[in-house]
């Protein structure tokens, strides 16, 4: 049953990319973008992934769009149509996603408990989590305990993201307008 | 305009518990799914609500810019504040067993509780200063 | 049964290699930057499936330690994720700043038409 619902969840997924993919209305790709993140959390729960589940809903879902919609609100909804040929990037996926096929013929099958990634370090978080800290969600207590480290590099990076954008767009407001509008009567004149 | 009186009397009804929602994740992230990141973008996501249905200046009267710019490189602060202050107690840098004097156990946890307000602070604040910057330039 | 099987056990994969190649598709081909930024995102959430299907395990629930519970699927990888779903946001959120910058600058977000406006400067 597991099985069952996972595979019509991704498919589900692949026919939203498709639309995503081919449509050339911006509004309409970016709802659909919000409809991926959503089943794309739904996947996650499936897969166990639960504390994944809600930062995607709340961050893809959420966040993304609404940022998304507000660049929107400032640049034009239709995308223009395109003027090369779609042969060289279809040439291109393809052969990517024909040899990364061939690869996937190595890899061990879904959901089994024998693999080498599950029998490594991440169960042995499992192990040592209550013992060592006394935290059932071992997802918290690994990433903020065991994996502070990394925690703390992307707090940084969320940080770093943050003070980038404020310099990209809080100072010099209409410099650049302003500048796009004296060319355009210069070239009126 | 007039229009989207149920927008915003919902809006309205929504907000608070949206807010407790967001603690709610916070806290109980020991002990369930959540944590700082998720409750962070839920509670900037809850005022990034109020100000799409109110306005950017009305958002910014009860948030204002200045205090999401403080708070940016607060939260990065306490995070590593956490690290420093272990440090000075004789263990490694974000080593939080030290911070307790009963029990290793407890030092792990009033070291992850203040790990996950840190990332809670930097991660809502950045993007709610992340919506504002936005927001300020479609005017 | 012969047949189904390999499908049962690489669907996860052949679906997280399409939605690899549609976001490199859409990277590559479009010239509208929100579009690719969409593309770019793509590319990404399939990272997400590429991390977590191999550590799901059969029967196991969430990584949420109780006593009734035997069977748990692995948390690593959804550390992992985890951080890179909260970088992703806020790169996204940096290209999206400079496309508002280039819009403003050029008055158009297509690669083409900048390069033309670029074309008629020299």
């Amino acid at each position: 049953m597991e099985t069952f619902i996972n595979m019509v969840l991704l498919t589900l997924l692949a026919v939203i990319t498709i639309g995503v993919v081919r449509l050339r209305n911006l509004f309409a790709v970016i709802i659909l973008g919000g409809i991926y993140s959503f089943l794309m959390a739904s996947v996650l729960i499936v897969l166990d992934a639960v504390d994944v589940a809600m930062t995607e809903a709340s961050v893809g879902a959420g966040i993304s769009t609404v940022l998304m919609l507000t660049v929107l609100y400032m640049t034009r909804v239709e995308e223009a149509k395109p003027v090369h040929s779609p042969m060289l990037p279809l040439f291109v996926a393809g052969v990517t996603g024909a040899v990364l096929v061939y690869g996937t013929w190595g890899l061990p099958a879904f959901g089994l408990a024998d693999t080498p990634l599950n029998n490594h370090v991440g169960m042995t978080y499992m192990d040592l989590s209550i013992p060592d800290t006394g935290i059932p969600n071992v997802v918290t207590s690994v990433l903020a305990s065991y994996r502070g480290f990394d925690t703390l590099g992307e707090t940084t990076v969320v940080f770093t993201a943050g003070i980038g954008v404020l310099l990209l767009l809080r100072r010099g407001v209409s410099v650049a307008r302003l500048r796009r509008k004296q060319q355009e009567e210069e070239s009126k004149s | 305009m007039r229009l989207d009186v149920v927008l915003r009397v919902v809006t309205k009804l929504m907000l608070p518990f949206m807010l407790v929602f967001a603690s709610y994740v916070q806290f109980h992230g020991d002990y369930g799914p959540g944590g700082g990141f998720q409750a962070g973008v839920i509670a900037a996501a809850a005022l990034i609500l109020y100000a799409l249905m109110f306005g950017l200046s009305a958002a910014q009267r009860v948030v204002p810019t200045w205090l999401v710019e403080k708070l940016i490189p607060l939260g990065v602060m306490i995070y590593a504040g956490t690290g420093v202050v272990s440090l000075f107690l004789h263990e490694n840098f974000l080593n939080y067993s030290a911070l307790s004097h009963h029990h290793p156990v407890h030092g792990q946890e009033w070291g992850v509780f203040t790990v996950e307000v840190g990332v809670f602070v930097t991660v809502s604040s950045t993007m709610i200063a992340i919506f504002y910057a936005f927001g300020g330039r479609g005017r | 049964m012969e047949v189904i099987q390999p499908i049962l056990a690489h669907f996860n994969h052949w679906i997280t290699i399409f939605l690899l190649v549609a976001g490199l598709y859409v990277v590559v081909a479009r010239g509208n930057m929100i579009k690719k930024l969409i593309g770019l995102s793509l590319f990404q959430t399939s990272v997400y499936l590429l991390y977590i299907s191999p550590g799901k395990i059969f029967g196991g629930t969430a990584p949420i330690i109780d006593d009734k519970i035997e069977v748990y699927s692995n948390p690593l990888p959804h550390v992992l994720i985890l951080t890179a779903i909260v970088v992703g946001v806020a790169t996204l959120a940096l290209g999206l700043g400079l496309v508002v910058r280039i819009n403003e600058v050029y008055g158009t977000i297509e690669e083409d038409e900048i390069f033309t406006q670029e074309d008629d400067e020299e």
